[in-house]
């Protein structure tokens, strides 16, 4: 089926208009920032540096224990962060959504309030509360309880497993509530008034149909999980503990960029993208076969289970909840940030804000501030018109040929940021003409591959309510095609591209796991700094600089609902 | 005795008052429909009744046992009140076929399995489902899903079977088919059906009585024809059927209207008790006839004309004020701009 659309596609190519010049450009936009790199990844793996087929390389790299150990720590890690995150996320959506919970709306904010904190700050954060040796979480257990040793360690898979399900689980949240509050109650009153419990109701009925959504979320967290370099990074390495992507890490650190440890990351980065490929298949089949319309007709109150005596415990154990996830790591990072010497008691005499002024004094901190902000913004501005234009010509534009133009566009969803940093480097590094190599542009180019798909999801998405009758109007009334696009269809998108600029803006503000295989000595991120300075030990002013990276993302958040709340009010 | 009570009863949602007092008998084996315009309290009543909203005041009895009372605090859950509900949605479970979505309460309940089969079979051949029982809803067309809701309805065998507007997502050839055969299955197995609607013309073909309802007060409960022929208020006689409201003076020798006094006098017979010099006339479309010149008409002039199929609409203007009148068009056409002469039979007649 597919050559006749092809041949389709080629010999549309003949008539060469706008729309083709168009397609052609954003064809090959793609094919450079993302198609290419990844591709690279497949041929370094599998050939010689003579170009040779090779596929012993493969078979020993994928013999060696410390490949399998990581691929099954990859394994179990995403497996428990997946059933962890789902089982909480189902918990607490329904908690909120179906239940007579007091402050419904307020705690359904904050259960979304954990995306904001970067999870490898988290993970420093619980590694500061309860590592084994000298956690402040453990010593004071140790003294209030007269313990004889530490209770928790945070350096074990269990550990891992937990922080990242604290940071991960509002992919499940969010898809779930979003679904029981979209559902229409009617299939769950019909139910009711046939005689039917509520209890077998939201077994035999309302899970069912929710089904597909928390499906959804979880393979989501199954795919971040899996990839995730961050806090398998910060807690595992001490205990020896490594997944595949801070086995790269490691294998192209440890050897400073040479030619052997590149190839053990491209096998590896190939098990990854592979991995990746497997859950997205899973996905759309599940949302293929569960697609149901539950979305209700006309909008009304679903019944909501009284909770009764379970009311305030519940609410209780929401709040504490959020206390022990958000707030404890958040309050953590400010105190340890603002000790004179890490270690010291947590008492005020000890705090200074000199590790304030030495972060904002210091180049190497100052730098990496500068830096961020300006790859995030010029990232998030570039990828956002790109993507916008992409998404155009998708969504849009009468021209053969787009389906090309489909699959490379879904390509950047299924792959992990390790795998693009691993790709620009061996794109971009001299070997084809242009060497970005220990330059800020190879972070530039990575964090576009990285957050296109964040472009084109957004984009499209609005595009896709304009209504061609917008435009064809506008054109009836005389107006010519770029009027069309500027007067009409750019401003009704124009909420969708502001969306895009901030999807990408903040993760790459904190983006670590792509910067730090790709940094040089002046080209640090904030992410990359707070890592490093973490692993030389030097935790107060890894902290001091966190604290600052979680004040500037709070304050962009806030800003942000702000504009689209006034957005929302003039549409 | 009756089979559902509703007295006093008084639902609140903030400030808005949704049902006001409300005081209601319905008889088993009547079909009773809830009318009035959105917002009037009909679908409020319908859902307390059912038990999905708790009442401010008032209890609910049903076959003379207390079902709801916010005094002596007792509230019979949904589930456990022996009804059945048909919702506009269709509410039908997407993830069940035809069979399993009625056969589910049943099988909640534990009955045996021959009863089951036997209960939704004899359901869906009612329903004229029996060659889809396999289907799944997404496969089957909006009347189809709606039979499904039916048949789960009759399966269940309900003291009492609510219907919430069952009709208003259906395109308008199959809610008129769907009317019928809803009628035609409370009569054969004598259900208590309640029924709400806005669709007066619905109201009217399945009720032995309606209640009109505005916000949240009862306007009047009767036979439909009843309603029809004798509204109790403006109110009712603006929603039920159409209608002409024509404000009128009212002077020595009869009723003028109010901006063309010099037209003619619509009718000599002035109602005791009005003694008030204005008034507002109600009339239906059909109940003007044209009458030639020197008859006593009431002088105006065609404005517009409209070809309905076996009717004929006109918009007459008498002054400033629009009557509408229908006649069939075997009857003879008046042309656009022409003058003609009114006569008003069976006017209503109430305050300004």
């Amino acid at each position: 089926m597919k050559f006749p659309r092809l041949a389709k596609g080629l010999s549309g190519l003949k008539k060469f208009g706008v729309a083709e010049l168009v397609l052609l450009v954003s064809i090959a936009i793609l094919v450079v920032v993302v198609a290419f790199p990844i591709l690279l990844i497949f041929w370094n793996a599998f050939t010689t540096p003579e170009g040779k087929f090779n596929l012993k390389d493969v078979v020993t790299i994928l013999s060696q224990p410390q490949t399998y150990e990581a691929l099954w720590n990859s394994v179990v890690i995403a497996a428990g962060v997946t059933a962890l995150s789902t089982v909480l996320g189902v918990f607490f959506a329904w908690l909120v959504t179906r239940t007579d919970l007091p402050f419904k709306n307020l705690m359904k904010l904050l259960f979304v309030v954990p995306f904001m904190l970067p999870s490898f700050i988290g993970a420093i954060a619980w590694k500061i509360l309860c590592s084994p040796r000298g956690g402040y979480l453990n010593v004071f257990l140790v003294n209030l309880l007269g313990l004889e040793k530490a209770p928790f360690n945070v350096y074990t898979m269990t550990g891992i497993i937990i922080v990242e399900t604290m940071y991960l689980f509002p992919f499940v949240f969010i898809q779930v509530s979003g679904a029981l509050e979209r559902m229409d109650p009617t299939l769950e009153e019909s139910a009711l008034i046939s005689g039917i419990d509520l209890f077998t109701i939201t077994r035999k009925i309302t899970f069912p149909l929710i089904t597909p959504s928390f499906v959804a979320g979880a393979l989501l967290v199954a795919m971040y999980s899996l990839s995730h370099f961050g806090v398998p990074s910060v807690l595992g390495q001490n205990a020896g503990i490594y997944n595949i992507p801070t086995l790269i890490y490691q294998a192209i650190h440890a050897s400073g960029g040479s030619f052997n440890a590149i190839r053990t990351g491209t096998v590896l980065a190939s098990l990854l993208v592979l991995a990746a490929a497997l859950i997205l298949y899973l996905q759309n089949l599940v949302l293929k076969k569960g697609r149901y319309q539950i979305i209700a007709g006309k909008s009304m109150r679903p019944m909501l289970l009284k909770l009764r005596g379970l009311r305030v415990p519940m609410l209780v154990l929401s709040i504490l909840y959020i206390a022990v996830t958000v707030l404890l790591p958040t309050v953590i990072i400010f105190l340890v940030g603002a000790l004179k010497t890490y270690g010291l008691p947590l008492k005020f005499t000890n705090m200074t804000l000199d590790n304030l002024k030495y972060i904002f004094t210091w180049k190497m901190t100052r730098d990496s501030i500068k830096n961020s902000v300006i790859l995030s913004v010029g990232a998030a501005v570039v990828t956002m018109l790109v993507g916008t234009m992409i998404s155009y010509v998708i969504v849009k534009a009468k021209v053969k040929g787009k389906f090309i133009l489909e699959f490379l566009g879904m390509l950047p969803y299924s792959v992990p940021g390790t795998v693009i940093a691993l790709g620009v480097i061996l794109a971009w590094s001299g070997k084809f003409g242009i060497n970005l190599y220990n330059t800020a542009g190879i972070i530039f180019v990575a964090y576009i591959a990285r957050y296109m798909a964040f472009a084109l999801k957004s984009t499209s998405a609005s595009l896709e309510q304009v209504h061609d009758s917008l435009e064809e109007a506008s054109r009836a009334c005389g107006a010519s095609h770029w009027q069309a696009l500027k007067d009409i269809v750019l401003p009704l998108i124009k909420p969708g591209m502001i969306s895009a600029f901030f999807m990408i803006f903040f993760p790459a503000l904190r983006e670590l796991t792509t910067s730090v295989l790709l940094y040089g000595p002046t080209t640090r991120t904030i992410g990359v700094a707070i890592y490093a300075l973490h692993e030389d030990g030097e935790t107060v002013y890894a902290t001091a600089l966190a604290s600052i990276a979680l004040v500037i993302i709070v304050i962009g958040e806030i800003i942000i609902r702000r504009l689209s709340k006034a957005e929302r009010r003039n549409a | 005795m009756a089979q559902v009570e509703l007295v006093h009863v008084t639902k609140r949602f903030g400030k808005v008052t949704a049902v006001n007092d409300l005081n209601l008998k319905i008889e088993q084996g009547e079909c009773f429909s809830m009318l009035g315009p959105s917002g009037c309290g009909k679908t409020t009543t319908l859902r307390m009744l059912a038990g999905f909203e708790d009442l401010d005041e008032g209890e609910v009895i049903v076959g003379g046992e207390i079902y709801s009372s916010s005094v002596k605090k007792i509230y019979i859950p949904p589930n456990k009140r022996n009804f059945a509900m048909v919702f506009q949605a269709f509410a039908v479970w997407p993830h069940l076929n035809v069979y399993e979505n009625v056969a589910f309460p049943l099988k909640d309940r534990r009955l045996p399995k021959a009863e089951i089969k036997e209960r939704v079979d004899k359901a869906l051949q009612h329903t004229g489902l029996t060659k889809v029982k396999e289907s799944y809803p997404n496969e089957l067309s909006g009347g189809q899903q709606q039979r499904i809701a039916l048949a789960r309805a009759i399966a269940l065998n309900p003291t009492v079977m609510l219907l919430d507007e069952p009709l208003s997502n259906l395109d308008p050839k199959l809610r008129e088919e769907m009317r019928f055969e809803i009628k035609e299955l409370q009569r054969k197995f004598n259900y208590t059906v309640v029924f709400v609607t806005h669709d007066q013309a619905e109201a009217m073909a399945i009720s032995d009585r309606m209640m009109i309802m505005d916000h949240g007060v009862v306007q009047q409960v009767d036979a439909p024809m009843k309603i029809y022929n004798h509204p109790a208020n403006k109110f009712v006689f603006g929603f039920v059927g159409l209608s002409n409201f024509i404000p009128v003076r009212v002077q020595e020798g009869g009723a003028v209207v109010e901006s063309a006094p010099e037209a003619g006098v619509l009718t000599r017979e002035i109602p005791a008790g009005f003694k008030a010099p204005s008034a507002t006339l109600a009339c239906r479309p059909s109940e003007i006839a044209f009458v030639s010149e020197g008859e006593g008409g009431v002088k105006g002039v065609v404005k517009r004309r409209a070809f309905l199929g076996e009717v004929i609409d006109y918009r007459v203007m008498i002054g400033a004020t629009e009557i509408r009148v229908q006649k069939l068009y075997r009857q003879g056409l008046l042309r656009e701009g022409e003058t003609c002469y009114l006569r008003f039979n069976r006017l209503h007649w109430y305050e300004a």
